[in-house]
């Protein structure tokens, strides 16, 4: 009898298509909106992600995020270079500036400062250049999104910039990941920082941990936070903040949430009506299965292998369609690194169980009221 | 020529009957007011027979074809089907004597669009659990009895009228059924289609072992039953191998 649904089913293309067509449409919003959602919010923890080599991130009580800091005075890291289990420990400044292009544009930068002696802190790897080339007077890396929005089409290395008054050019280019404003970044010596920044009494921004165990880095980061009165945090703890800062200051889960629901409510309506359709298209034929003997649970698992089936279909075109999407922008600057996290399909399936469930059930209820004898009339 | 019957008459259900009805009663609700459509049926129906049960609209034969096949309870009375008291049966059980006793051709032949001649014809064998390959067989051979065995691949859409009677008459006997219930068999046909469909009928239908009822008004085809049963406001009013005089 589940062939038979099955061939029910595929034998009305229309309606197939139609139902594999509102599955694939639902499941592709909910996935490539959840998966956006998910990479923009991530970005929140950018900066950490960024910096992989620390263990513990040490900053000012009040300090929030990489970009929401207070700078602490410079005595900060002597102090935590005195913690036990402190393995290393440099200083990282984090500011933001403006820049003038040698065209005239006016652009707001973030500028890094690395520890000048370890360059810890710079991205993981380079896009062009070695991180050696900081070594050279006045020397900036820019992160690759930066190059594409202020050097659009051309290399950006060799070119001056105008930093707070401070002549600064760009000797390489970083693989980075992206904050979440897409801020342009540059990195520079912590002491080249100091002079591209305007002053303020305190600038060091954050104190960077490596510790001796980092599978201990969160008993490290207690420690210190108990021996410096500093705040400490572990990389994993600080990029959760980072993220959660975003959710709990940008109205940005609230729309994705809204164009989630959307999806799941065109789902619903449109596999919901033409789910109604098909069925009521086939109730004389239904009603001729139960008046031979075919029973209300075998009706039941024909409806369910139907919805089954448009699920199936209409899920594994979803998916690949937001594979295809995330695949087909992956080199424009704004979906650099996105990827789909595995909680997300699984997220999609349970929408489109929900969809499915919701309709058939709707659709069932007209089967199984239907009376064997009704085909007699 | 029949006459009228006394069914007051009728006492327990005779062994050998097909299809017993003693008391059937039958109320529909409309709004506040109940509606008997039918009034204490006593009947019963012999097995090698083909017998006919005529009436204008509206007289009760729909209702009382559904109750004796099992798929309309009666209000009150009781139906034996080849002994077994079919309304005393739990639903399950119920379904299961349909699908393994009785075979339906229906008005419009509810024949599914979107698989073959042969596999509609299999329904109830694939129903049953048989394998649906070995159905199909069976099926086949069934199309082949009755001359369309050529025509097993097509669609229904792909059929003419008559040809899709058939697979609906292949489809109610593939299973061998003791019970076969035509409704309305010869209404969408002309009269040469029609006497052809009722010929076949009597062929395939008709055998000692199984009863064959034929609800239908269609005067063209009276002539062909052996026994004819006139329903009139829920009664049974005539009980013959002819129509009576008048109608």
């Amino acid at each position: 009898m589940l062939w038979i649904a099955i061939r029910m089913l595929t034998g009305d293309a229309q309606k197939f298509y139609g139902l594999v067509f509102g599955i694939a449409f639902s499941t592709l919003l909910i996935t490539q909106q959840l998966t956006i959602f998910v990479n923009l919010i991530e970005r929140g923890a950018s900066g950490v992600y960024n910096v992989s080599s620390a263990d513990v991130w040490v900053m000012d009580p009040v300090s929030r995020t990489t970009d929401v800091a207070y700078a602490m005075p410079s005595t900060a890291l002597d102090k935590v270079r005195s913690v036990p289990g402190v393995e290393w420990a440099v200083p990282h400044l984090r500011a933001q500036a403006s820049v003038r292009t040698k065209d005239g544009d006016l652009e707001g930068v973030a500028v890094i400062g690395v520890d000048d002696a370890t360059l810890i802190g710079l991205p993981k790897s380079m896009v062009e250049g070695s991180i050696e080339v900081l070594s050279q007077p006045d020397s900036v890396i820019i992160d690759d999104v930066g190059t594409t929005r202020m050097f659009p089409g051309q290399s950006p290395i060799g070119e001056r910039l105008e930093l707070n008054d401070q002549r600064a050019v760009i000797r390489g280019i970083a693989d980075a990941i992206p904050s979440f404003t897409s801020t342009v970044v540059l990195y520079t010596k912590y002491s080249q920082a100091l002079n591209f920044v305007p002053g303020t009494r305190n600038r060091l921004s954050f104190v960077l941990v490596g510790a001796e165990d980092p599978l201990q880095a969160k008993a490290l980061s207690e420690r210190i936070e108990d021996e410096t009165g500093l705040k400490a945090q572990t990389r994993d703890e600080f990029a959760q903040d980072g993220i959660d800062f975003i959710i709990e200051n940008t109205g940005i889960p609230l729309n994705f949430g809204i164009t989630v629901a959307l999806g799941f409510i065109v789902g619903v309506a449109i596999v919901g009506l033409t789910f109604s359709l098909f069925i009521r298209d086939n109730i004389k034929q239904f009603g001729a299965l139960k008046a031979i003997g075919v029973t209300n649970a075998k009706i039941r698992r024909m409806v369910a292998v139907q919805a089954g089936l448009v699920g199936l279909v209409g899920y594994g075109l979803g998916v690949v369609g937001t594979v295809f999407f995330i695949w087909g922008f992956s080199s424009n600057p704004t979906f650099k690194g996105f990827y789909i996290p595995w909680q997300i399909p699984l997220i999609s399936l349970v929408a489109v169980f929900l969809i499915l469930a919701l309709t058939g059930w709707l659709a069932l209820r007209n089967v199984l009221k239907t009376e064997p004898a009704s085909v007699f009339r | 020529m029949g006459t009228p019957i006394d069914t007051t008459a009728i006492g327990g259900c005779r062994p050998e009957a097909a299809i017993c009805t003693r008391a059937v009663t039958r109320d529909f609700q409309a709004g506040q007011q109940t509606i008997t459509v039918l009034h204490g049926i006593d009947l019963d129906i012999r097995a090698g027979e083909l017998t006919f049960l005529v009436g204008e609209s509206g007289s009760g034969k729909t209702t009382l074809i559904s109750i004796m096949c099992g798929i309309l309870w009666p209000t009150q009375g009781e139906v034996k089907v080849f002994g077994t008291d079919i309304y005393e049966l739990s639903d399950s059980d119920l379904v299961e004597f349909r699908l393994q006793n009785i075979g339906f051709i229906f008005q419009q032949y509810n024949l599914i669009p979107s698989i073959d001649a042969a596999n509609n014809a299999a329904v109830p064998l694939i129903a049953q659990g048989m394998d649906r390959l070995e159905a199909r067989e069976r099926a086949v051979a069934m199309l082949e009895k009755l001359n369309i065995g050529d025509q097993a691949d097509k669609l229904p859409r792909q059929l003419s009228g008559g040809q899709q009677q058939r697979v609906a008459i292949a489809r109610a006997l593939v299973h061998e059924p003791r019970l076969v219930v035509c409704d309305e068999p010869t209404a969408a046909l002309d009269a040469s289609s029609g006497r052809r469909v009722m010929d076949l009928l009597r062929d395939v239908a008709v055998a000692e072992d199984r009863a064959c009822i034929i609800v239908t008004h269609d005067n063209r085809i009276f002539d062909l039953a052996d026994r004819i049963l006139v329903l009139e406001d829920g009664r049974i009013t005539h009980d013959g191998k002819d129509m009576p005089e008048g109608h």
